[in-house]
């Protein structure tokens, strides 16, 4: 089966008064409609990764790829005419933090509705039944309630699973979320995560999970990217995360505290440079 | 070293009146390591900013060393026994001033002498070489800018430290370094800690103890094993155990 979504050789690079800065170096991956997790630490490059695939990077940004592409469609530096009927409506993205990502003097339901009608021209009548569909799909209670509430009436798990809502309304194949949970309570969180779940399940969508959780990421998806310095060091099935071979992924793994295994002094990740250029060893099994 | 009885806090008055903590009461030993967890609103890092004279509108007692203290005004022996340091290092360092400044200040107010030998002492207790006496907190990563925040706590020789989530906001790595340091520090000098985390795991490993919150009240305080033991006797503290080990997919096996 292709794969809904292929990059190679991803590049994103930022011009800096000492000389250039390559955020992303060189990402290769194949996204089938599946649960694939993307992990590393600030600055590693995962979510210019997510960004780079939906063209949110701004000049003077520059991004490269041998290929990028979406159901066998070229999608690399796309005019952003273009770009825009793809963006929501094929590939959308979860962000962070719903206080900042939701408009504040706007209400929910008009913003459910905006996207939504912008990418399937329907009557206004329409939107608002798929707006409080949706609603119910991410649990919300009392959705009639919420689509004429502002954002800061709702609390913060409610406002992500409206982001959810928003963002799944147009019915894309590929989901990014970054951090989708990292802003929120745990059982909150693992609320959120199922409904996500069941979403890209029922739906048969692929999703690309930002996150730098490796446990939650283990739990939560079928494969697992592990970046460092702006490259893939490692890919893995999640439920072998335990096995894993390099030493950045083990050290991620070592330096947790846990429950179940008291220590009296936490190990800590020696960084090595030969991490930021040497060759890994198997960047995709699937091939090329 | 802490004494907290009936603590109550709220914010606003009637009818808007919020009561964030209500009749929280826990006391912490000499030397022990005191954890509360609880997830966002529940009134942990309410009960710190309480004792540290943050908020005034509270009721109860708070008794720090055998001294009661009351409403927000705090002696100047209050600050040199106890510190605070706060969950995120990016806002809590003046952007233009350097280490050397933020530290000679606090120094200089808590009247030491011998400024500059101190300077060099507590950036070496945290970690950091002389080569970061002259930085700026944008010329410092996250898990830098929260030791300056450490050594800035450490300048009062305080023996009760307050820790709001102080690792929250970094990298696992940067996590385990600071928690390192932490655990060093408290041999080396006897420290008391009082420390608020929302992540049952680094509680569990900084902790002798810990109170579990909900809602403003204290729904058990329990001994750091039987949390590891999986055993807590309040069905709240088992759910939060339950949703920390993780997220379950529903109908997968295993």
């Amino acid at each position: 089966m292709s794969p809904l979504l292929s990059v190679r050789n991803l590049r994103v690079s930022f011009p800096t008064r000492s000389g250039t800065f390559d955020a992303v170096r060189g990402v290769s991956f194949d996204l089938g409609r599946e649960r694939l997790g993307v992990v590393g630490e600030s600055g590693s490059g995962k979510s210019m990764t997510g960004r780079a695939i939906l063209g949110l990077v701004r000049p003077p940004g520059r991004v490269t790829a041998d290929r990028m592409e979406l159901d066998g469609q070229p999608i690399l530096n796309l005019p952003e005419r273009q770009m825009r009927a793809l963006r929501g409506a094929r590939i959308s993205m979860v962000m962070q933090d719903p206080k900042f990502s939701l408009n504040p003097v706007m209400t929910i339901g008009r913003q459910i509705t905006e996207g939504y009608r912008l990418h399937t021209r329907t009557t206004p009548q329409a939107a608002r039944d798929k707006a409080l569909e949706m609603l119910r799909a991410v649990q919300i209670r009392d959705p009639e309630r919420v689509f004429d509430a502002y954002p800061h009436e709702v609390s913060g798990g409610m406002g992500q699973r409206i982001m959810i809502a928003m963002m799944l309304a147009p019915d894309p194949e590929i989901l990014i979320a970054d951090e989708p949970t990292s802003a929120l309570d745990v059982s909150v969180r693992n609320e959120v995560l199922r409904i996500m779940d069941k979403l890209v399940r029922d739906r048969g969508m692929g999703l690309i999970f930002i996150s730098h959780d490796l446990n939650l990421v283990a739990e939560f998806c079928d494969r697992v990217l592990i970046m460092y310095a702006g490259r893939v060091v490692e890919e893995l099935p999640a439920h072998d995360l335990k096995n894993a071979r390099h030493p950045y992924t083990q050290g991620l793994l070592n330096s947790l505290p846990r429950l179940d295994h008291p220590v009296e002094r936490l190990s800590v990740l020696q960084r090595q440079d030969s991490w930021r250029d040497e060759e890994i060893a198997t960047p995709f099994p699937g091939g090329l | 070293m802490l004494n907290i009885d009936h603590l109550d806090v709220w914010f606003g008055d009637p009818p808007e009146r919020v009561d964030a903590v209500k009749s929280a009461g826990f006391t912490v030993a000499q030397g022990e390591s005191f954890g509360l967890v609880g997830e966002s609103g529940s009134g942990k890092s309410t009960i710190l900013r309480a004792i540290t004279g943050l908020i005034g509108t509270w009721s109860g007692l708070i008794e720090v060393d055998g001294e009661k203290v009351s409403g927000q005004h705090r002696s100047r022996a209050f600050h040199k026994t106890v510190q605070m340091v706060f969950q995120d290092p990016y806002a809590s360092l003046h952007p233009r001033h350097s280490v050397d400044r933020v530290l000679s200040e606090t120094l200089h107010l808590q009247g030491m002498d011998q400024i500059d030998a101190r300077i060099t002492r507590l950036l070496d207790s945290v970690g950091l070489g002389k080569g970061f006496r002259f930085r700026y907190p944008h010329q410092l990563s996250g898990g830098q800018r929260q030791r300056v925040a450490i050594a800035r706590a450490l300048a009062a020789e305080p023996r009760l430290l307050l820790l709001d989530e102080p690792t929250s906001a970094l990298d696992v790595s940067v996590q385990a370094e600071i928690l390192n340091l932490l655990t060093d520090l408290r041999r080396e000098r006897g420290l008391t800690y009082v420390m608020v985390s929302h992540d049952l795991a680094v509680v569990a490993h900084m902790c002798d103890r810990l109170a579990v919150m909900r809602g403003g009240e204290i729904v058990e305080v329990m001994e750091a094993a039987r949390l590891r033991a999986g055993d807590p006797a309040s069905d709240y503290a088992r759910a939060l155990l339950a949703a920390s080990a993780g997220f379950a997919r529903e109908g997968a096996p295993g």
